[in-house]
């Protein structure tokens, strides 16, 4: 765990941050629940193991910065600040979803939120993220585009490193390595099997992260958005991390050695940012009281998710918005 | 009436739309600096500045999705991606978000983007620098794909798209650049969307789209001369398709022959001839298809040459067809 010092009146945020990554966490385990139980249709990417990496970028972000997310985005929607509410109807193709019911699990878009959007192809969010970034440049605001590590094997991935870098664009690519390109180990697919190093010959600044640490996250994250506020460009963030289910919702894990997992959930990111806090000196009944309320605030969303119509068949589609 | 150069008028098209509203930018590969292969848009980065019009690295994946990104967020983009072979490299951000966005987002916004490129065959560029891919996009909900036949059109069309909320994928026609045509009146904007009939007739309709329509206009002229009366309808889109144009025309001439450089498998040719028998069947005596054969498109002169619909070809065709019901 990093040795980060934290003032007593910084640590509000962080707690804030951890019943977030708390909501994320359940909202993960609802999905899974739902989906054997046939409410959550098709396919689904569960992020439980991942969520202290978009909770911790999105804690040093200003609301009205910009970040692109991956099909695995249901954590970057709600880090973001997507009602939990809105997200489970969403899954459950309910017509009060964040999208109507549009979207679907993958593909989220929240514009009040400052979520560009999800993206089902592996490395898209990276590029419409570089997008966002030259918008981001004019208004005062940064862009963080976040991907796996199967993305930086991708032309999205290495065009736009550069692109954002001859642009200066005040970007940061953060990559949420969990070891897994689909049910493939990074190490076999990837050259040099180093993802930040890949960043050094575009002279992009990169820095390999403990993607478990709320603390470190946050950190990290902060020192890209100053330098990308300060026009020093792009920051690319190799944020090292596991995720707790299988690729997607077909995929029951069995390509991982035994023994993985639960070497990686002793560093579970939910306890790593609880021990934390109570270090700083937060009680166990304020712990308990932010826990709760994220309980709450699942609980609810379900329930109101569940009770919701499906999207409306007759509300008439439009194929283009009116000039 | 003063001229205008097709090349000429995209970049007028381009300025005055920069100057009427601030979010618009624009960027490529060699457009700003060098002012593009085809010499399409020299003096915008002096005029505009390099924050709003500049060159990009050769990477057509991180232009077009950079392009989508900053639509969404702000800005207006146009983009040139320098032949439209190259589409290929840009698809995922254009089919995949760029076109997605305003349905699946539930209408929370749209995506005011524009995509130009050089296309068609003619050139000597050989098969994978002469092609043209608004069918290769035409399927596609959500995209709007625009072709003009004219300067006046390419100047009117192209203001169009700039202001469109919605994503245009925008054709230029590389034999059509160094053409002069009237220029329009100032400040036109043409409606996309809405097909046009260029040349009044009554005994067939030739129906075609960017450089095919001046090529349908000389067969006509030719076809006249032999006493048949061909009306040519310019298509203008792609999608939307303006269907009802078409119908109403051959509602009159009760033939039609769609005039398309590419080729007919897949084609927009096909797809409109269906549209028109499928709600026009009791105007119709005929409908047929000029189009390329089913091979990449050639590089020597005299198989291109061959390969490309002409206007000699759509005469012959025309009057093969017709034969025995016009004598």
């Amino acid at each position: 765990m990093s040795e980060l010092t934290i003032a007593p009146e910084a640590v509000r945020p962080f707690l804030d941050s951890y019943g977030r990554m708390l909501l994320i966490r359940l909202f993960e385990q609802e999905m899974h629940r739902l989906f054997l139980r046939g409410e959550v249709h098709g396919t689904t990417h569960l992020a439980a193991g991942q969520e202290a990496i978009p909770v911790g970028v999105c804690q040093a972000l200003r609301p009205d910065d910009y970040v692109a997310g991956t099909y695995r985005g249901h954590g970057h929607a709600l880090a973001k600040g997507t009602e939990a509410e809105g997200m489970v109807a969403e899954m459950l193709g309910r017509a009060t979803g964040t999208c109507g019911g549009r979207s679907g699990s993958m593909n989220v878009i929240d514009r009040a939120h400052g979520l560009v959007g999800c993206y089902g192809i592996v490395g898209g969010s990276i590029a419409a993220a570089t997008g966002a970034a030259l918008s981001a440049k004019r208004q005062g605001r940064v862009a963080a585009a976040f991907f796996g590590d199967g993305a930086t094997n991708q032309g999205y991935f290495f065009e736009c490193l550069n692109f954002a870098k001859v642009l200066e664009l005040p970007l940061l690519f953060v990559c949420e390595n969990n070891w897994y390109g689909e049910f493939t180990p990074m190490q076999k697919v990837t050259a040099g099997a180093d993802i930040a190093r890949r960043a050094e010959p575009f002279d992009v600044p990169a820095r390999v992260v403990d993607g478990n640490d709320l603390f470190a996250v946050v950190d990290a994250a902060r020192e890209a958005i100053d330098r990308a506020r300060a026009g020093g460009g792009p920051t690319l963030l190799e944020c090292q991390t596991y995720r707790h289910y299988g690729h997607s919702k077909s995929d029951p894990a069995k390509y991982r050695p035994p023994g993985e997992l639960e070497r990686w959930k002793e560093r579970d990111p939910l306890d790593l940012a609880r021990l934390r806090l109570l270090e700083a000196g937060l009680t166990e009944q304020e712990l308990a009281s932010v826990e709760e309320a994220a309980r709450r605030e699942l609980d609810g969303a379900v329930e109101a998710a569940l009770a919701a119509p499906y999207a409306d068949t007759t509300v008439e589609a439009t194929e283009f918005a009116p000039a | 009436m003063s001229t205008l150069e097709f090349r000429v008028a995209i970049r007028d098209a381009i300025a005055e739309e920069m100057e009427r509203d601030e979010s618009v930018v624009f960027f490529g590969e060699d457009v700003a600096v060098p002012g593009g292969v085809f010499m399409a848009t020299p003096g915008l980065h002096e005029r505009f500045g390099e924050t709003r019009v500049f060159d990009t690295p050769i990477s057509e994946l991180a232009l077009a999705g950079a392009a989508y990104g900053a639509a969404v967020t702000g800005l207006r983009p146009i983009v040139e991606v320098m032949f439209g072979d190259f589409m290929g490299l840009a698809m995922d951000s254009l089919v995949n978000q760029a076109a997605k966005y305003w349905y699946i987002s539930n209408e929370q916004g749209s995506v005011p983007l524009v995509v130009r490129s050089a296309v068609g065959a003619g050139g000597r560029f050989g098969a994978i620098h002469s092609q043209i891919h608004g069918t290769w996009f035409q399927g596609i909900p959500g995209l709007k794909i625009a072709f003009p036949a004219s300067p006046a059109e390419a100047k009117g069309l192209l203001k169009a798209a700039i202001r469109d909320p919605n994503p245009v994928i925008f054709l230029e026609h590389k034999r059509l650049y160094p053409v002069k045509g009237d220029a329009p009146p100032d400040g036109e904007v043409i409606p996309l969307g809405r097909a046009r009939v260029a040349r009044d007739g009554g005994d067939l309709t030739i129906v075609s789209i960017g450089k095919g329509v001046a090529d349908a206009l000389m067969a006509a002229e030719r076809l006249a001369a032999d006493g048949v009366g061909a009306e040519v309808v310019d298509l203008r889109t792609l999608r939307p398709l303006d269907v009802e144009t078409v119908l109403d025309s051959v509602s009159r001439t009760n033939r039609i022959v769609a005039v398309e450089e590419g080729p007919r498998t897949g084609g927009w040719a096909a797809g409109l001839l269906g549209a028109v028998a499928e709600a026009g069947l009791h105007d119709l005596d005929d409908a047929w298809i000029v189009a390329t054969e089913e091979t990449p498109v050639p590089y020597s002169p005299s198989l291109e040459d061959a390969f490309l619909p002409d206007n000699a070809r759509i005469v012959e065709s025309v009057q093969g067809r017709l034969g025995a019901g016009m004598a």
